[in-house]
């Protein structure tokens, strides 16, 4: 339905249309979103801990986290309230290598990715693996600030940004495909952007 | 919890049936939906807009009527110079007009009022719509729930739904209004002058017969921070806080 009066004048250059999925706008800045304050992670009091189920499987603290081998990811993001940002530059820590350090193959096919602030998103293990995920330490070559989720945020570019769970402390490996905190309050249960799918009835 | 959401909200048509100016950037839209639906207080919408060419622009925003009010749902909407949604708000739309909008949409910022106890809101700016929706509410319901708003603008001007905010504060039923200005001297003796910090947090407590079940704080980035961490240092607790931030 066209809207009267409505013109595509403000829209970003035709250049950059192919990368801006559907429903999308180009922000040129880096918007804060999140549910609650934010919390303020001291990295002498961070972990991070991989679990199947109840059971750890190994858990790291800053120091031994750092240590583990570092990957650069520059991707373009996209946020479910429709703002998508061109060439994030993150470095951090690949999952493919966390699961190295830790020995294991995954046990699962899915995931839930745990924060500080008792946030949960829910990832399949394939959007994890092969390169497609890490869990960011740096932004921009700096430590990422808290507001947008450091010290350490999960990033999973391809997906809507809630999956980038920021304040990470944990990614547990769930028998099922178990709904985290947005996803129990309305939002898709996968988030692909290239999909539109936002909302818990987007195909 | 009673956050879960059931969503089912496709796309539909709605009419710009009233619009009414609020303060000199703010202008309520009032929109009836070819297909109406409930909602709850705290709820937002998804609107489209859609050029010749196809191209679309979607914003999100909340709802300011009470879930009650039969008929029109209330969209405030602020103008941003640089927006792509608010300017055709603001310039273009008229009475009549069909525009695209999909919801109720989000499960988290809304108001469980049943198991909450008393209500704390602090809204910067715009960030006061879907707090007014819940005080809309409670004012439908007659509900005795103690609340306080801290309503946080620049100027006595730009305080969005003023004259409805002081006569639900003068019902003397329970919710206090307490407004800071932060470019211009107070008006009424409980308001203040300042950007919102821990004493003036610690004061609006005290209006509460006990402590809050609940915060909601929405406003932007900035201003959210800035005032969830002032709760904080008040005394509330962090995991009763839910935040909405305009991202830009």
């Amino acid at each position: 339905m066209v809207t009267r009066g409505f013109s595509s004048g403000r829209r970003p250059p035709t250049d950059g249309d192919a990368r801006i999925p559907p429903g999308q706008y180009l922000e040129r800045g880096f918007p804060v979103l999140s549910a609650g304050p934010t919390p303020r992670v001291r990295t002498e009091d961070w972990s991070f801990t991989l679990k199947h189920g109840p059971r750890p499987i190994k858990k790291w603290n800053w120091a031994e986290f750092n240590a583990l081998p570092l990957t650069k990811m520059t991707r373009d993001i996209h946020c479910v309230t429709a703002w998508t940002k061109f060439d994030t530059p993150w470095q951090g820590v690949l999952v493919d290598d966390i699961l190295a350090d830790a020995g294991v193959e995954p046990p699962t096919g899915f995931t839930l990715a745990h924060a500080f602030d008792g946030y949960t998103t829910n990832v399949p293990v394939t959007d994890l693996t092969a390169g497609k995920a890490m869990v960011a330490l740096l932004y921009e070559g700096k430590p990422i600030t808290p507001d947008h989720g450091g010290p350490a945020r999960l990033l999973v570019p391809h997906l809507y940004f809630w999956k980038s769970a920021k304040w990470l402390n944990g990614l547990q490996f769930t028998t099922r495909d178990e709904p985290g905190f947005w996803e129990l309050r309305g939002y898709h249960i996968y988030g692909d952007p290239w999909r539109e799918q936002r909302y818990t009835d987007d195909p | 919890m009673s956050d879960a959401a059931s969503v089912h909200s496709p796309w539909q048509t709605a009419s710009i049936v009233r619009i009414e100016k609020r303060t000199p950037r703010v202008t309520s839209f009032f929109l009836q939906p070819s297909r109406p639906f409930a909602y709850r207080a705290g709820q937002h919408v998804d609107v489209r807009l859609t050029a010749p060419d196809g191209y679309q622009a979607r914003r999100s925003y909340s709802i300011a009527s009470a879930p009650e009010t039969s008929g029109a749902i209330e969209l405030a909407i602020e103008k941003l110079d640089d927006g792509e949604v608010s300017p055709f708000f603001h310039e273009v739309a008229a009475v009549g007009d069909e525009i695209e909008l999909r919801g109720p949409l989000g499960g988290h910022f809304v108001w469980p009022e049943d198991e909450s106890g008393p209500l704390v809101l602090v809204g910067g700016g715009s960030g006061v719509v879907p707090l007014m929706s819940m005080l809309r509410h409670r004012a439908a319901r007659n509900s005795a729930v103690p609340v306080v708003l801290v309503f946080s603008v620049r100027v006595w001007d730009e305080v969005i739904f003023r004259d409805e905010l002081i006569v639900l504060d003068e019902r003397r039923d329970g919710f206090d209004l307490v407004l800071t200005l932060t470019r211009e001297a107070a008006r009424r003796p409980v308001d203040y002058a300042r950007r919102v910090d821990v004493a003036m947090m610690v004061q609006a407590m005290t209006r509460l017969p006990e402590p809050p079940g609940i915060a909601f704080v929405c406003g932007s980035n900035a201003f959210v921070s800035a005032a969830a961490q002032a709760l904080i240092d008040a005394g509330v607790a962090a995991g009763i806080i839910r935040t909405e931030r305009y991202g830009v």
